[in-house]
């Protein structure tokens, strides 16, 4: 049996289950922590760092989506640090890529793109990085565009922990770190994927994207993912 | 002493060019050349890319022009994938390019062109724009600006937005016309064409006091090409190449447009980022010829509509249409043409249809899409692996096409205006102008960045720069 636990956030008083993290009490309580990485019936990894937030007593930002909360904690949400780092965050994100809006099928419907709104990113003030990335097209169906990941990794658990093929992985270390399928060989001589398009709907750029999708006219849905979850664990 | 004379930037066009003009030591023009200094790249940055994306990214080449960029790569792409678009996907693109037709050679005429026609050759520099013609006759300013706008509402109506808009894509267009969307354009077409009309009647009236200009002005004989329908005649979005020759003869005819390599070399000077495309048969560079509103109108049995038709009657009754002047009235018929086609293809009840996409996974390696832009004929030839990856781009722009006869065209103008050495700003403007009666776009036939700039330089024997103008 789970243990309640009182906490504050943002100084208001709130309560929570000992096992659940920073961000589900937030959610539970409706205020905002904003997220990348982290998607709903995925386990959580903190890739992003979009979600720390500042915890008194602690001398360094935590990751609201994998810190559990603990009784007596007082979490910040929206200091002027914070919103700075988020930004910043958005910033780099665009300028290690090469993100072009304009020609993207998700424009409109990207979840880097809302974020940049979001956290106030008007203009990019790093230099870019213009990384020399490959685009796989050899996928009957599916095309991975490196140029637009963001490294958030939700296809390398998606398709492990919910498909059960664990086709994409990391390859490369640091800069040079990509998504791969199988052992970095092209998609479409793939003996593991099973071409069940989840991972191209948890992206949340237009790194992934289905084929003979022009410009603007990739729309992602993820509300499934929750109830797959469900549905599996009542098994 | 002999001098060179060069014009940098070249004002009131598209892009970015300069002009050098070579003098003797006489003082007579001995060679002059049109230099585009701009380089785009985007045959190149392309490859690699999944193919449905070449309509928009192949948009991003024009602000001006992008409708016109989609068609032919959504052309292009169609023939990747061996589909037939389904009639009403055909006729929303036609409805499209016409709109486009009729805002960029009103961009042209009225914004561009006409401080010359209005004001004069001569008038003050800084008199010669738009805001000069809102002074003297803001009528024309107004009208000009009017049918911009209608065409650029329709384009807006069809694609969610003026530039750039996503809506053509390979198999068609993504969204069928609503009637209430297509009352409303109709609701415009009366107006459009009472103001094509009203202008082309002026310019009609006032164009004799150009004489001048209208001898000097590219005047020699040049093939011209472009598309026409089944019946040979004036055809914007499909079609068939025809080549005829200066007299109106045709030379070769129902070229399918998938064949242009048979047709046109691609030639490269040095002293320009613009290709020179020739007619292959007559070599290189006297395979000349122009493409365009003026080629167009001179290659066509007929326009196709009534007002269109009777106004082509008219100008061929004229002396002369050879000359690069005649352009702008060329323009101003097209776009009379482009209100009474668009007019038709809005009465015409299926342009409602659900049907405007095929879906196909690409089933031919190589593609070629051609279709008519405001300046003239523009190719796209795309060749993709098995997966649908871009493999190689060619483009022919419009304005590519019409670059050696540009070439002449400043040879001649300098040549009859420019006497012992001396050069004055009305002379300048005339040279320039001879290049505007084309309406380049220069950022889209060489893929460039920046502003389009005017210099001309009069250069000595030795090539030292001995007079400079610049704006």
């Amino acid at each position: 049996m789970s243990v309640v636990v009182t906490l504050k956030i943002n100084d208001i008083d709130v309560s929570g289950q000992e096992d659940e993290t920073i961000l589900d009490v937030a959610r539970e309580h409706d205020i905002y922590i904003p997220t990348m990485c982290h998607l709903d019936g995925l386990s959580s990894v903190g890739a992003c760092r979009l979600c720390l937030v500042e915890v008194k007593g602690m001398n360094r930002l935590v990751t609201a989506c994998t810190v559990k909360v603990a009784e007596g904690m007082e979490v910040y949400t929206e200091t002027e640090r914070l919103k700075k780092y988020r930004r910043m965050l958005v910033e780099m994100l665009f300028s290690e890529g090469n993100h072009i809006c304009s020609v993207c099928v998700v424009n409109g419907r990207c979840e880097l793109q809302s974020m940049a709104g979001r956290v106030g990113v008007q203009h990019i003030t790093l230099p870019y990085y213009n990384p020399l990335r490959t685009l796989d097209t050899t996928h009957e169906r599916f095309v991975i565009d490196r140029n637009r990941c963001i490294l958030c990794t939700r296809c390398v658990r998606v398709c492990d922990e919910i498909e059960g093929a664990h086709t994409w992985d990391l390859g490369g270390r640091g800069i040079e770190s990509h998504v791969v399928t199988d052992l970095n060989t092209f998609w479409g001589d793939s003996p593991t994927c099973t071409g069940c398009s989840k991972c191209v709907h948890v992206c949340p750029t237009g790194a992934l994207f289905e084929k003979g999708r022009s410009v603007t006219e990739m729309t992602k849905h993820r509300e499934f993912l929750p109830y797959l979850t469900m549905m599996r664990e009542k098994k | 002493m002999s001098q060179r004379i060069v014009i940098d930037p070249v004002t009131r066009i598209e892009g970015h060019a300069k002009i050098t003009i070579q003098l003797s030591d006489g003082g007579e023009v001995e060679d002059a050349h049109l230099h585009i200094t701009q380089i785009r790249g985007f045959e190149k940055f392309v490859e690699g890319r999944p193919f449905h994306e070449m309509p928009s990214l192949m948009a991003r080449i024009c602000g001006i022009c992008p409708v016109s960029h989609l068609m032919a790569s959504a052309k292009a792409c169609d023939a990747l994938m061996a589909v037939r678009v389904p009639r009403t996907g055909t006729n929303l693109r036609r409805l499209m390019n016409l709109a486009q037709i009729a805002q960029s050679h009103a961009l042209s005429f009225f914004y561009l062109s006409a401080p010359d026609l209005l004001l004069g050759m001569d008038a003050p520099p800084i008199k010669r724009n738009l805001f000069g013609i809102a002074e003297a006759n803001p009528q024309m300013a107004r009208d000009g600006v009017r049918i911009r706008s209608i065409g650029q509402q329709i384009i807006e109506m069809l694609g969610g937005k003026r530039i750039h808009p996503a809506w053509v894509v390979p198999g068609g267009v993504n969204e069928p016309l609503t009637a209430e969307k297509r009352d409303k354009m109709l609701a415009m077409m009366p107006e459009g064409l009472e103001l094509a009309l009203r202008w082309l009647d002026w310019f009609k009236g006032i164009h004799e006091q150009f004489h001048e200009e209208i001898a000097t002005f590219a005047s020699f004989p040049t093939m011209f090409m472009g598309l026409v329908d089944k019946q040979g005649n004036l055809e914007m979005y499909d079609g068939y190449l025809r080549f005829v020759d200066a007299d109106g003869k045709i030379v070769v005819d129902d070229v399918p447009p998938e064949e242009y390599a048979t047709y046109i070399g691609e030639a490269v000077e040095p002293y320009s980022y613009l290709k020179s495309p020739y007619y292959k048969p007559l070599g290189y560079p006297g395979g000349l010829y122009r493409v365009g509103p003026l080629a167009r109108l001179n290659l066509v049995n007929a326009c196709g509509t009534p007002l269109a038709n009777r106004e082509l009657t008219q100008f061929r009754a004229r002396a002369n249409t050879r000359s690069s002047f005649y352009f702008h009235i060329a323009r101003l018929i097209e776009i009379v043409y482009s209100f009474e086609k668009m007019q038709q293809l809005l009465d015409d009840p299926e342009i409602l249809s659900k049907q405007v996409r095929a879906y196909a996974a690409p089933n031919s390696l190589e593609g070629i899409g051609v279709s008519e832009a405001p300046r003239g004929t523009l190719i796209h030839h795309y060749k993709i692996n098995e997966s649908g990856a871009m493999v190689h781009a060619n483009l022919i722009i419009a304005t590519g096409h019409n670059n050696i006869a540009m070439n002449r065209g400043v040879m001649q103008v300098a040549r009859h205006f420019i006497k012992d050495g001396q050069v004055n700003d009305g002379i300048l403007n005339r040279v320039e102008a001879v290049i505007r009666a084309y309406d380049p776009c220069l950022s889209c036939s060489t893929h460039a960045i920046g502003h389009m700039p005017l210099l001309i330089e009069v250069v000595d024997p030795k090539g030292a720069v001995v007079a400079e103008v610049k704006r």
